[in-house]
């Protein structure tokens, strides 16, 4: 608790605790709405997520997930950009693993296969960052239109390819692939048996950290903060902002696009229509409660995926729009308690 | 700093209080002897007026009836629906219900797993291997499959007989196997009354957004209406709510789907090809009770009254007898198997 970042301790640790109290105390409300018990629906929900095994490999999964996207969402606003494609920059990068996986012959080794795919979602999430970010390098065209209506364009482009030329059957999805899989974690511990979580959490750990290797112990990610913080001061201190700025939605592309690793190679092996779903989207709330720290994310996406995990395991006695509800109000109450804690403890200094 | 303090204690406060409220009417968890049922829902799919809504009512009446207890899940997302059924499984429900065929996979799985519970999948599409086989259920597993082909037939055979012109509509969703059952009964039905009767056959998408696209429905009816047919039947979801839209204001016929959809547009519904939904969940959970469950994959058609079309107080005016007993003769004529009614195009 240095003087010399004023607030930072309060505003790390006290904001989101008080966030998350506010949403508890909501939660109560709506719970006691729906003529059922806090205590119970709570330990109902609780038990369901971290009170077993299985139940914490659905959570570990889920944040696996959130993990990538609420990343890729992060370094985008460090670099002042607000990248809302983390659902078709996902969903893109999972089809590109399946493509892969479907490509490769059966007998190619995992070490190598596993590598091809996972660049290959990384390309594929990659490029569909790359054209808000060429589009704003080159034109100054919104990242903000660009991502979103870019969702429509991929993920309508994706039900197309699978719906039309590669799905099996009565079904939404791609043959599996031939190669590539990754282990589950049940394959290690055979407690999560069931639960979809798979190795894939450790390449979501290493690439939380190589983020912030890169945002705060190079030149590169030195410049993408300063482009962010102050565009015009980058640009006059030598940043070729323009340049910054595709290489920070193209990386977020590729971020979210490692997504879909998830799914695919840790999952079912097969690419579905929707798969990713909400998560996406879900990514800017992880990014936003995680304060856009590469330490941060992957906490608030274990808090989001405890929330959407518990909903399920609490769903036969109150209605899922509960849980709805519960994420928005996280959300909300981070957006207005973060800078309420920051002027209230400025103002506690000047007191004291 | 201590004001914040003190607002984080008198949260945690209230909210350790309010954890201890407990409404009188809070349902204690499950316990005891019973039929236990759990049905999980797709993504989004309660309140969609189709199957997953005509699941709930057969679920629904399965507790009044049989004395059932049901717990339904509806899942947040994709990943969900397997967690959902597991989390069923895992309470050794007497049966798990899992509407969709987007359950196809997750229910073979489960099934497997979980052998001593017994599981139906509406709609359920068997998986295929690698080689492109099909993979029968096994026994606790019952997969309940619709001859939508069947009823679509009849209602064919119904818009060919009062439609008044040569050409007959026909509007789908997404373009996917299981919808163009729906187009090759309807067409054959036509077929067997008229032969020289021309099918407009359009679909709204390849995705499964276009199962969600009303203005497309409308704007797709208006041109078939245009081009001088008569009466459409769709098979599009709440698409089709377009192609009522369109019907009402050309003063033409729709043909409805799944559920009776004559409250949608009242005097334009000729008819509905209704999907049984309801009727094969109430079946499954009665035979559990019975000790008659049997796994493998049920077809249910004109025979086993899991499709059928509407005929009632609303559109008697609308069919007169004279046709109705030609359509019931040819139902007869299936139920015999004397015709056979093609389900691809």
């Amino acid at each position: 608790m240095s003087r010399s970042v004023p607030g930072s301790f309060a505003v790390a640790w006290l904001a989101p605790l008080i966030a998350l109290l506010i949403a508890a105390v909501v939660g109560d409300i709506l719970i006691l709405s729906f003529g059922q018990s806090p205590g119970d629906v709570y330990r109902l929900l609780l038990e369901g997520t971290w009170g077993n095994a299985y139940g914490l490999g659905q959570v570990l999964y889920k944040a696996t997930t959130l993990t990538f996207t609420g990343l890729a969402v992060a370094l985008g606003l460090r670099a002042g950009l607000f990248n809302i494609g983390a659902e078709g920059q996902l969903a893109a990068g999972g089809f590109a693993a399946a493509l892969a996986g479907l490509a490769v012959p059966a007998t190619t080794p995992a070490f190598l296969a596993v590598p091809l795919c996972v660049v290959a979602a990384a390309m594929g999430g990659g490029i569909v960052g790359a054209v808000p970010g060429a589009l704003k390098a080159r034109f100054g065209a919104s990242e903000v239109i660009v991502t979103i209506m870019l969702n429509f364009v991929v993920l309508a482009l994706l039900n197309w390819l699978v719906a039309a030329r590669l799905h099996v059957g009565e079904s939404l999805h791609t043959p599996p692939i031939n190669a590539g899989a990754v282990p589950r974690l049940a394959d290690l511990a055979p407690a999560f048996h069931g639960s979809a979580a798979n190795t894939t959490i450790v390449l979501a750990i290493l690439t939380a950290a190589a983020v912030g290797w890169y945002l705060f112990r190079t030149r590169a990610g030195y410049d993408l903060r300063a482009t962010g913080l102050q565009p015009d001061a980058a640009e006059y201190g030598g940043i070729r902002v323009g340049a910054v700025r595709f290489r920070a939605l193209t990386l977020a592309g590729a971020l979210a696009g490692l997504g879909g690793v998830n799914y695919v190679l840790g999952y079912k092996h097969y690419y579905e229509e929707g798969f990713a779903s909400g998560s996406g989207f879900l990514g800017i709330a992880v990014a936003l409660v995680g304060r856009n720290h590469p330490a941060g994310v992957p906490i608030a996406a274990l808090l989001f995926a405890t929330i959407s995990q518990g909903g399920l395991a609490v769903n036969a006695i109150v209605p899922k729009q509960m849980v709805e509800v519960l994420t928005a109000v996280v959300i909300i109450a981070v957006a207005v308690t973060v800078p309420e804690v920051q002027r209230l403890a400025a103002a506690g200094r000047r007191v004291a | 700093m201590r004001r914040l303090l003190a607002v984080m204690v008198a949260l945690l406060a209230v909210h350790t209080a309010l954890l201890f409220v407990r409404p009188s009417q809070a349902t204690p968890a499950f316990e005891g002897e019973g039929l236990d049922v759990g049905v999980v829902f797709d993504v989004g799919g309660r309140g969609d007026k189709s199957f997953n809504d005509g699941a709930f009512l057969g679920a629904e009446r399965a507790i009044r009836e049989l004395g059932a207890r049901v717990r339904y899940i509806e899942p947040g997302e994709g990943t969900d629906r397997e967690a959902g059924l597991r989390l069923l499984a895992a309470e050794g429900m007497d049966l798990v219900i899992g509407v969709g065929f987007i359950f196809s996979d997750d229910l073979a799985q489960l099934s497997r797993e979980y052998p001593d519970v017994r599981f139906a999948g509406i709609d359920y599409a068997p998986p295929v291997d690698a080689a492109g086989n099909m993979i029968p259920p096994p026994a606790n597993l019952a997969a309940l499959r619709f001859r939508e082909e069947q009823g679509s037939f009849l209602v064919g055979a119904l818009a060919a007989l009062v439609g008044d012109s040569k050409k007959l509509g026909f509007i789908g969703g997404m373009d996917f196997p299981l919808i163009h059952k729906f187009e090759a009964g309807f067409r054959a039905g036509v077929q067997a009354v008229c032969a020289d009767c021309q099918v407009i056959a359009q679909y709204a998408g390849v995705t499964p957004e276009a199962f969600r696209n009303p203005g497309r429905g409308q704007e797709l009816a208006l041109s078939q209406y245009q081009s001088g047919v008569n009466v459409i039947f769709h098979a599009s979801g709440s698409t089709g709510l377009g192609v009522f839209e369109a019907a009402r204001r050309r003063g033409k016929l729709a043909i409805g789907v799944d559920s009776d959809q004559q409250a949608e547009a009242p005097g334009f519904i000729l008819t509905s090809m209704v999907k049984r939904v309801d009727e094969a969940v109430f079946s499954a959970v009665q035979s559990v009770r019975d000790g008659t469950f049997q796994g493998g994959i049920f077809q249910l058609g004109l025979a086993e009254q899991g499709v059928d079309y509407v005929y009632d107080d609303h559109n008697r005016a609308l069919i007169p007898d004279s046709v109705r007993a030609r359509v019931e003769a040819l139902r007869a004529e299936i139920v015999a198997g004397r015709i056979t009614v093609p389900f691809t195009r």
